[in-house]
């Protein structure tokens, strides 16, 4: 503190002797330090937040609210773009693929990275290294690769699961059918994911600090309880970052059904996830206008839906 | 409980049995995990073991073991001079995409980091919760609104188009943020001041050094993210001398599935995978402290 003020005094007794006043430049010495010079660090990263995020969001919503016309051309027409939405089936359909997907892809997969980052933190093996690395490769690979990767396997040509089914006379799994194809992109993500958050996870137990159920081992308490009772809630936090993560990422799908695309058109069309229907909107069809109304909405649905899962998951415990 | 464990022959039995129970419980649990290890290294080796056989061989030969001639080179002289050798442009592509944008965002979540670390300003709190917030909006759902500003100024189908936006990371400034908090000490930093030297100096000088590992994790994540990206690159480049590595194999896997016929490009589509993961395989292997440092980071939230 006394460090401070000297040298603050030594400053404007520096800009004294060039400057007359005193309290002026003080308080402009005390602007620079206060104001200037923290957002002047900051600069570089808020102009090219505001020119990529602000800006395009802005854009967005601006474009969203006009309509191209085969007479007078372009045209204010204030919500209609979003009331379109309201009333778009292929728009629904891929909203409810995108739900459904999120209901079971997340679930499954956090469930799945818990309960290895709870085994591998008990100590109960010894590869753990092995296991770590193991798990965590797929998330090292593009998520295009993966997708083409696992496109290949699921192949009913030369895929690995149709010849062991054709060699046990049975036929090949409709991997890539209408009723199966949301679960083989399930697959997909939960593959390439699952060891990112079982990493995230197994540091936060980590982190915990043994005295913290040393004695409820002694106690008799068994692995399972001291997960569930102390474990669970101590990592909690975590976990729920790890899920609005997770929910944000399956709600923006697009990789891998566009890839999917390519093997199964007649699976996926253009609608399949919202993502790849504002894509196609604004691509092959050129209705940027109605294509930014749907991205927009779609942005608010992700945004709305962790907002309401970080409020709802906060409840009753201190910021 | 068992109140008996003071006679001596009880307690060499309970130890027994804790032995045993111990070992199953081990041994079951490792199984369990082994059974996952399959899961995630098989489409590895399915991939490795694909890449070494010919067009014919991929559909005549059993999937999971390699055909009885090892054609992985000829794959390889094959990938590098199809199409004028044009996979090679894209890995030179990628890895310049990847390399500019990883230091760039890096360098500048590091500077917004310590400042939202270390200094008091007005506005702090606000700005702070504003670029939280926009790791909640879907970066998809804004690449289609930046996609069509890029193209009002003139920067569709350059190099440019697909730095600039990832040069944002709103994560990456969170991640510093935290670790400036925790790695740079407040004493430090004022020593140096009295020491009269700049704030700018400071940083450079002071801080920088105590932040590299920091700044070395969110560099990794960025260069992955970058390697990986697909959406942005798909929208706004055009040009296959501009595409990265996901582009042009997603480029050559709808050529060969379009007409069935092009079956080389299969064998292409596979050893070009093969060939686009082995540099972040290696990079996650060798630097591992880092992001398993990172992800730790992020996780002491709360």
């Amino acid at each position: 503190m006394q460090k401070q003020q000297q040298v603050e005094a030594d400053h404007s007794t520096l800009a004294v002797s060039t400057v007359k006043q005193k309290p002026v430049p003080l308080r402009w010495y005390r602007w620079r330090q206060r104001v200037a010079l923290p957002y002047l660090f900051l600069a570089p990263f808020l102009l090219l937040f505001m020119l990529f995020f602000i800006l395009p969001l802005g854009y967005a919503l601006g474009i969203s609210l006009f309509a191209d016309r085969l007479v007078g051309g372009t045209v204010f027409v204030g919500g209609q773009n979003y009331l379109q939405a309201f009333q778009d089936s292929s728009f629904w359909e891929g909203v409810r693929h995108m739900l459904l997907f999120m209901v079971v892809q997340v679930p499954v997969m956090l469930g799945l990275a818990l309960t290895f980052a709870l085994l591998l933190d008990s100590g109960v093996t010894k590869l753990r290294t092995l296991f770590r690395l193991g798990f965590f490769l797929p998330y090292a690979i593009p998520s295009v690769v993966a997708a083409l990767l696992w496109g290949y396997l699921y192949s009913p040509n030369f895929g690995p699961f149709a010849q062991i089914a054709s060699s046990l006379h049975l036929p090949a799994p409709g991997f890539l059918t209408d009723s199966g194809m949301l679960a083989s992109i399930g697959n997909i993500v939960t593959w390439q994911w699952t060891g990112y958050n079982m990493i995230i996870l197994y540091a936060a137990l980590q982190a915990i600090p043994p005295e913290l159920y040393e004695a409820a081992l002694v106690d008799g308490a068994t692995g399972w309880k001291v997960a569930r009772y102390i474990k669970i809630p101590l990592i909690a936090p975590v976990l729920v970052l790890a899920c609005v993560l997770s929910i944000i990422g399956s709600l923006q799908l697009f990789n891998e059904p566009s890839i999917m695309a390519t093997l199964a058109p007649n699976v996926i069309g253009d609608h399949y996830t919202p993502n790849l229907y504002a894509y196609n909107l604004a691509f092959n069809d050129q209705q940027y206008n109605y294509s930014a109304a749907i991205s927009f909405t779609l942005g608010a649905i992700v945004f709305v839906c962790s907002y309401i899962f970080m409020l709802a998951t906060n409840r009753g415990r201190l910021r | 409980m068992a109140i008996s464990v003071n006679t001596p022959v009880s307690r060499e039995v309970h130890a027994g049995q804790m032995k045993r129970t111990r070992w199953t419980r081990q041994s079951l649990a490792t199984t369990f995990l082994l059974v996952f290890l399959v899961y995630f290294v098989l489409p590895f080796f399915w991939l490795i073991v694909s890449a070494t056989k010919t067009n014919p061989e991929l559909f005549t030969s059993f999937g999971l073991w390699f055909a009885s001639d090892f054609n992985l080179f000829k794959n390889l002289g094959d990938l590098f001079t199809h199409d004028g050798g044009v996979f090679l442009t894209w890995l030179w592509n990628t890895a310049y995409y990847a390399t500019c944008t990883a230091v760039g965002a890096a360098l500048i979540a590091t500077i917004a980091g310590y400042a939202f670390a270390k200094f008091q300003f007005p506005g702090r709190t606000l700005v702070f919760a504003i670029i939280l917030g926009s790791i909640m909006v879907p970066s998809t759902a804004l690449a289609i609104p930046t996609y069509l500003l890029l193209s009002k100024i003139g920067l569709i189908n350059t190099p440019l188009a697909v730095i600039l936006p990832f040069l944002v990371s709103p994560f990456g400034v969170f991640l510093m943020r935290l670790y400036a908090q925790q790695a740079v000490p407040d004493e430090l930093l004022d020593a140096a001041r009295v020491d009269g030297a700049g704030e700018i100096r400071i940083f450079w000088s002071v801080a920088f050094r105590i932040l590299v590992p920091g700044f070395v994790t969110v560099l990794l994540f960025s260069f992955v993210a970058t390697w990986n990206n697909y959406f942005l690159p798909l929208l706004v480049l055009s040009d296959p001398t501009y595409y990265p590595l996901t582009l042009g194999l997603a480029s050559w896997n709808a050529q060969a599935s379009a007409n069935g016929g092009a079956q080389l490009l299969f064998t292409l589509v596979l050893t070009g995978s093969l060939v686009s993961i082995l540099p972040l395989i290696v990079a996650f292997l060798f630097l591992q402290r880092y992001w398993q440092g990172g992800l730790t980071l992020g996780s002491i939230r709360s």
